[in-house]
């Protein structure tokens, strides 16, 4: 399928109309996602700094095993999430393809993100409308949600794997090579830790933006991953 | 003179055969293998023509002889030790000087290509080499003709394993890990600080008796000493499940025992059989003591910052800082970015709908 491009002017995005760009599983994935995302985070930060110590017997405690079984739980989530939606990206509509391949070669995209920079350093004063990602958000989705999900799926398996033991398939997969790669375990602790530092970022960012745009671009951000429509206004 | 077997040597050396017999099976037990090997460790024993063993010393503080005298079973010690003191030491050895190094010389031309070279320490590159010195010529030297007709090489400890402490940054003798310097051979790891007693004789017994190296990981550490963390089989781990952690030294938890993870206990990212095999006969280990493991066996553990630090340092670009650090630092960084952003975003669209039109909304 062509991939087309979209630039303001095109009649799709002239004001009053409605496009659909996110299909159903797309919208469900982001919000899924969001969801595993806030999850992993919390229990996360606290596998690596716990919470004050527990009274009473050991054997009637078991947080750090609920906050890590919370940790394990929504990366699976996460994990089969993407796997899903990297489907997604071959069966759905052109849009869901964007987060997986940015259109790199295409100068008419640079001449897009030039754009939007200058949006953003307040010197352009009008943004350009796309139906879907503007260049620039589309190139921090590639970098931060499709190559920094793969980074936290490779070493958070890896780590999982490392309490499997030999023979668990993460410990397979992962732990095996992705250990020696770093160094060693602390290593790959270290660097997951980072990752999801880099994530948090990336929401900041992400839901600044999502907001900023729908207010200042003329176009409805927040809506249409709710309800898929994109909404062009003057 | 023909080649003694094993078990020739150990009877010369008074080992009744009994005892042997015990060895036999204490030696299976601790290599994982079932009862029914020990009949086949006694037969190998007995039959096949000893393995001669050098043992080199480089840049290094010897605590792996020292570990390795030391080893829970006396038997095991007094077996491997006679195997090994017959040979070279420069440590254990009676012999000195000139004597001394014709052994390795003797050595090296009767068993070319079928003797066992064993590494504490490493080769400080730098200078030519000339930060370490043995008889009179730099220590790399000495590893790279040795090491030239061994059939196999044991890197003893974390020094031999992975440079260790005085390959610390900026590491000013270039002490580089054995693996780094002879590339051509079957390299067994046997790292930790030192490693366990048990665990070396262990490796030696399994390479001599069996006549082939055991199956290592992908880091070169044979697998069944080094195939899980001290987490995965130490006695505190109902506590960090549970989340009883010790917050202080000396707080109420230090004293019940609880989990040292807060205290910077490496167990979890470090690959050893502390937890299972101990130290000092079985006595005791670091967490038995009340000290988290600070993960010695480990590549690199010496430049990771604190050892009571639980999220360990990054030394990137010349910044000493860690994960939460440095993650939380560049979040903040961009909640304010985010805010600031906001608000020139704010005045600019105030001005820009004043702009069209100018008498107010
Ligand atoms: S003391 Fe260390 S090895 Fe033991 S359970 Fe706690 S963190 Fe794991």
């Amino acid at each position: 399928m062509a991939v087309q491009v979209e630039v303001s002017g095109a009649a799709q995005t002239a004001a009053g109309r409605t496009v659909f760009v996110y299909e159903a599983p797309v919208r469900l994935w982001h919000w899924i996602n969001a969801l595993a995302i806030s999850v992993l985070a919390v229990t996360g930060y606290l596998i690596a700094s716990p919470l004050p110590s527990q009274p009473g017997e050991a054997s009637d405690n078991f947080l750090m095993g609920y906050i890590r079984f919370a940790h394990f739980a929504a990366a699976y989530v996460f994990a089969i999430g993407f796997v899903a939606r990297a489907y997604w990206a071959l069966v759905g509509n052109h849009h869901a393809r964007e987060l997986f391949v940015p259109r790199l070669a295409d100068r008419e995209w640079w001449a897009g993100m030039r754009q939007e920079l200058l949006w953003y350093a307040f010197i352009a004063r009008q943004p350009r409308k796309y139906q879907g990602h503007n260049p620039l958000a589309n190139l921090m989705m590639f970098l931060m949600v499709t190559l920094g999900s793969v980074f936290m799926i490779v070493t958070g398996f890896a780590l999982y794997g490392e309490g499997g033991q030999a023979g668990h398939w993460a410990n397979v997969l992962f732990t095996t090579w992705v250990l020696p790669l770093f160094g060693q375990s602390q290593d790959v602790h270290t660097w997951h830790h980072l990752g999801a530092w880099m994530m948090v970022v990336f929401v900041i960012v992400h839901v600044y933006a999502a907001i900023r745009e729908d207010i200042m671009s003329r176009q409805t951000m927040i809506g249409a991953i709710i309800n898929g429509e994109r909404t062009f206004r003057s | 003179m023909s080649i003694e077997t094993f078990y020739e040597v150990m009877r010369r050396q008074g080992i009744s055969r009994r005892s042997f017999m015990k060895f036999c099976s204490l030696t299976a037990a601790s290599l994982g293998l079932g009862p029914a090997f020990a009949p086949r460790i006694a037969h190998a024993m007995e039959t096949k023509p000893r393995t001669p063993v050098i043992w080199l010393h480089g840049l290094e503080c010897t605590c792996c002889s020292e570990s390795f005298i030391r080893s829970a079973h006396p038997l095991a010690k007094d077996v491997v030790l006679s195997m090994l003191s017959l040979d070279y030491d420069d440590t254990l050895m009676a012999a000195a000087g000139f004597q001394a190094e014709a052994i390795i010389e003797d050595i090296k031309k009767k068993y070319k290509g079928n003797y066992i070279l064993a590494v504490e320490g490493n080769p400080p590159l730098n200078e030519d080499g000339m930060f370490c010195i043995h008889g009179g010529r730099p220590f790399v030297e000495i590893l790279r003709e040795t090491a030239a007709d061994a059939k196999a090489i044991i890197s003893w400890g974390a020094c031999a394993s992975w440079g260790c402490v005085q390959a610390a940054k900026p590491n000013p003798t270039r002490a580089t890990p054995v693996h780094k310097v002879i590339t051509d051979k079957p390299i067994i790891k046997v790292p930790g600080c030192p490693p366990i007693a048990e665990v070396m004789t262990g490796v030696v017994t399994y390479m001599l008796t069996f006549d082939r190296i055991p199956e290592l990981d992908r880091q070169g550490r044979p697998k069944m000493f080094y195939g899980q963390r001290i987490h995965d089989k130490c006695y505190r781990r109902p506590h960090f499940d549970g989340g009883q952690f010790v917050e202080h030294w000396d707080d109420e938890g230090a004293r019940r025992g609880y989990c040292l993870y807060k205290m910077g206990c490496k167990g979890p990212t470090t690959y050893n059989a502390c937890s299972t095999t101990r130290w000092n006969g079985g006595v005791s280990f670091p967490i038995q003591s009340g000290h988290g493991c600070i993960g010695c066996s480990e590549e690199g553990f010496w430049d990771k910052g604190g050892f009571y630090n639980r999220v360990t340092d990054i030394k990137a670009f010349g910044v000493e800082s860690n994960a939460d650090r440095l993650g939380g630092g560049v979040a903040a960084v961009a909640g304010a970015a985010v805010a600031a952003h906001a608000a020139v975003s704010a005045l600019s669209r105030a001005r820009s709908n004043n702009d069209k039109n100018p008498g107010g909304n």
